[in-house]
């Protein structure tokens, strides 16, 4: 067996979060020769990211969601490593992916920053691509100041570390995934001052039947009430923070309710004092740029984010691609298990999923999409900006020079915004600032819906993550006829 | 109906724009027509230099003169706006043969007025301190410049739309209207507009304007990646090429070729070009094309191996198989004009084609002759091999 042969696989799945983790587990125990790359130094992702195994061997998944789930897969997971049936790669960023004349994956590799990878190419029959989603963020004024941070963020920090980022909370923007973010605050002993919902929980109304399909998620709405109940956290709904305020860093927020269009109401303004850290989360955008990369169909979700189209067993229109979790959709761990199973086992034997499973992701897509619907990103949020707020914190694009270039030099989509005043060029390639300069460069932004074609454009980022001059100049060829 | 104007110009990137801005200086009125938006083909795609440093002895250094002084001279009071930067130029060469090739260059442009200095290699490192320890020699252009061709396309459309200009984006050209021969106005997406004068400015989709009007301008795309490295402290401090590049531009080749471009920027990314190939509208990523730049770019500047990429993007220079623009009135066609096939030189030759050309659509005998670039030279129609992909402009 050439050294190229063992870095061929039957499947490669991209992500070891609870849809990758799901997918692997699927398509090893049918038999597949499997190989899993992760970005993460050991199994779970973002939504079961947990403190270091080489110290805390054997976590209790307190403040966790699914843990049983978790220990279920991970378990599986460990049997097929055991069986040499699934070979799993941490500390790995898959840069690339290219097709092979013959049709397989050719997944280019890096490894994450500080750390070292065997090989900078594997490659695979089908591909499964589970790379979850970020925290999705809107500028406003003050958001640049540190103290300032992703709800998400805050969250993975918890996880990660067992302590807590500052002292004084407040957590705001809009969706179920404040509570838990807040809760995971409070227990670690931290103060969560208020959390701000921009939405008003009468939203929810007409999607009362969505949600009595999903129980589990009644039963986490009623356990986060009593956490809040016991440590006193104020909930607001209709209200956002319209400013962070500090000099060197945040040290108070102001808040005010809103209309039903997002718009603040005059006079009902309050200071927020003693805040040193300020969580926001609007949802979460999909990382859909290997997929999109390949040729993968999309479409603009319910909550306004760039996904991508799959069938009943998972499958995209790009023959052999194969994606669950959030790419597919914002939907929580609950689905993106479901749909990592489904995909593990398409791409392994092109098993069709049962009624039941159906089912299932049926239901739990209906709830996802009340969810959103109940959640928007309120319409008016771009009104709260100055000329001199920064939108594009990497390349310090502020609100003024996009208005600007929109009005009078024609920059009327996300892409030519990004080439007229390089929002998006630095660093974080427009994973920060994408959706809202795909929101400002519409010129008819009444609605604030980012087009389909802006965040498409967006989306087209061919190093996925970056990696040195070195690694490009060794990188071995697409065709295996001219190594 | 569109009101009638007196020049329509059919794309919006850097050319057009500068046709357009320079007619309404002229006096003419203008309608341009532009099927995405302002600079969204080879402007957008492109590194936004202003070269006298690779150019060969001909026409198109005398253009090259031209423009530069049209940059300096002409558009000097909106410099700011689109970061014109006298950065300056090197050539290096670290092997014996491109030696000798750089004497000769650098001789026939010294004699021919160009700004060129010949530079030792303690001199090479005041100017450049990070470069190889291989160079054997250099020479100094401080006559290369740079802009941001974005800007430059956005702000020319805004100073000729205040002037009167007309600017349609999304509006695709479908046809051409005539009277008799003589093509007098242009069919779109967006219904007939009337004109006298058509000047074609599609950049590398100029071949398939022209055969709307049945009239032969060969301009095929030449495909080239620019790779961008995270931002650093100042480590190239000016544009920083070997001297195979000039042999490279001046080729025909259709295959992959590759050397080394390396340039700092005011944001604090390096810019890593440059690849030639000739595949049509090809828009996959070339591995190949990539390992080569990374390579070269490694030889010249070692310290690049650990710098990082955050990004690359690729362009489809308009590309004439002689080597020259095509620019000026097509009597194949009477009415239609043109002004393409700049292949990497765009960005520099469009001050000086803008204001050439408005001086001919104006009925004055342009500054400079333009015979050289004239479109007839292509002879009759003969179809082209059907590679384009992507439809017309």
């Amino acid at each position: 067996m050439s050294s190229q042969d063992k870095l061929s696989f039957d499947v490669a799945v991209i992500g070891a979060g609870p849809a990758g983790l799901a997918a692997a587990v699927a398509a090893a125990e049918r038999g597949a020769r499997v190989a899993v790359l992760d970005a993460g130094a050991q199994p779970g992702g973002q939504f079961w990211r947990h403190r270091p195994e080489t110290m805390v061997p054997d976590p209790d998944g307190h403040g966790h969601h699914g843990w049983k789930t978790y220990l279920d897969l991970r378990a599986r997971f460990e049997t097929a490593r055991s069986a040499g049936q699934l070979h799993y790669l941490p500390n790995t960023q898959v840069w690339m992916v290219e097709r092979e004349d013959a049709g397989r994956f050719v997944l280019r590799l890096t490894p994450t920053t500080g750390t070292e990878i065997a090989q900078a190419t594997v490659r695979a029959d089908k591909l499964v691509s589970c790379t979850g989603g970020y925290d999705r963020q809107l500028p406003l004024p003050g958001w640049d100041l540190p103290g300032v941070m992703a709800a998400g963020g805050i969250q993975s920090f918890i996880k990660a570390n067992g302590t807590l980022p500052g002292t004084r909370f407040v957590i705001a923007g809009t969706g179920p995934f404040l509570l838990p973010v807040a809760a995971n605050i409070a227990e670690a002993g931290g103060t969560v001052v208020a959390v701000c919902e921009s939405a008003s929980l009468a939203n929810w109304l007409p999607h009362l039947g969505a949600a009595s399909g999903v129980p589990g998620k009644a039963l986490e709405g009623a356990e986060y009430a009593g956490v809040f109940a016991n440590h006193r956290i104020r909930y607001r709904t209709r209200t956002v923070v319209t400013e962070v305020l500090g000099v060197s860093c945040a040290n108070a927020v102001r808040i005010a309710k809103v209309d039903a269009h997002g718009a603040v109401i005059a006079g009902s303004e309050q200071l927020l004092e003693d805040v040193d850290v300020v969580g926001f989360g609007w949802g979460f955008t999909p990382q859909v740029e290997l997929a999109v990369s390949l040729g993968a169909e999309t479409r603009i979700d319910a909550d306004g984010s760039l996904v991508c189209v799959v069938d009943g067993q998972q499958a995209t229109n790009v023959a052999g691609l194969y994606l669950a979790g959030e790419v597919t959709g914002v939907g929580g761990a609950v689905l993106a298990v479901a749909e990592g199973l489904v995909a593990g086992a398409a791409a392994a034997t092109g098993e069709a999923p049962s009624a039941g499973t159906n089912r299932q992701i049926r239901r739990h897509r209906r709830f996802a999409k009340a969810m959103h619907l109940a959640h928007p990103v309120p319409e008016k949020w771009d009104k709260l900006l100055t000329d001199d707020t920064v939108v594009c914190r990497c390349e310090e694009v502020n609100h003024g020079r996009i208005v600007e270039a929109r009005d009078t030099l024609g920059a009327t989509d996300a892409r030519t915004m990004k080439s007229f005043t390089r929002t998006g060029m630095g660093w974080c390639q427009g994973k920060v600032c994408g959706f809202a300069v795909s929101c400002l460069s519409s010129k008819d932004h009444a609605d604030n819906q980012a087009t389909h074609a802006s965040l498409s454009a967006l989306a087209k980022r061919p190093v996925a993550a970056p990696l040195t001059l070195g690694e490009i100049s060794t990188l071995d060829s697409r065709r295996p006829h001219d190594t | 109906m569109n009101a009638p104007s007196d020049v329509i110009v059919i794309g919006a990137g850097v050319i057009g724009a500068a046709i357009a801005y320079f007619a309404t200086k002229q006096g003419l009125s203008v309608t341009v027509l532009e099927r995405g938006l302002p600079a969204s083909g080879t402007s957008s795609a492109c590194e936004g230099n202003i070269l006298v440093s690779d150019k060969e002895l001909g026409p198109e250094l005398e253009l090259t003169k031209f423009s530069l002084d049209t940059w300096r001279g002409d558009l000097t009071e909106h410099a700011k706006h689109w970061e014109f930067e006298s950065k300056g130029g090197i050539i290096v060469a670290s092997r014996e043969s491109s030696m000798a090739s750089l004497d000769r260059l650098t001789q026939a442009q010294a004699e021919h007025g160009i700004d060129v200095e010949r530079v030792d290699i303690p001199r090479l490192r005041e100017f450049e301190p990070n470069i190889s320890p291989n160079a054997l020699g250099a020479a100094w252009y401080p006559d290369d410049c740079q802009v941001q061709p974005m800007l430059v396309a956005g702000h020319l459309l805004k100073l000729a739309r205040a002037a009167g200009a007309k600017v349609l984006t999304h509006t695709m050209a479908t046809g051409f209207l005539r009277q008799g021969d003589a093509v007098n106005g242009v069919k779109t997406s967006r219904g007939d507009f009337h004109a006298p004068a058509v000047v074609n400015a599609a950049g590398s989709w100029s071949e398939d304007i022209a055969a709307l009007a049945g009239v032969n301008v060969p301009v095929k795309p030449r495909k080239g990646f620019v790779m961008v490295t995270e931002p650093l402290p100042p480590m190239v401090h000016h544009k920083v090429y070997a001297a195979e590049y000039v042999d490279n531009v001046g080729s025909s080749e259709a295959g992959l070729q590759s050397s080394p471009v390396v340039e700092g920027t005011p944001a604090g990314s390096i810019l890593i070009g440059s690849s030639r190939e000739r595949i049509g509208f090809d828009r996959s990523v070339n591995t190949d094309a990539l390992r080569q730049m990374a390579a070269n770019a490694i030889a010249l500047f070692p310290f690049l191996k650990t710098t990082r990429i955050i990004r690359h993007y690729h362009g489809f220079r308009p590309y004439c198989p002689d080597h020259l623009p095509v620019i000026g009135h097509d009597p194949r066609a009477p009415g239609l004009w043109h002004a393409s096939g700049y292949e990497g030189a765009g960005i520099g030759l469009s001050a000086g084609t803008g204001k050439l050309l408005a001086q001919a659509l104006a009925g004055l005998t342009p500054d400079m002759s333009l015979a050289p670039f004239a479109p007839e030279r292509f002879g009759e129609f003969t179809p082209a091999p059907n590679i384009h992909q992507e439809s017309a402009a």
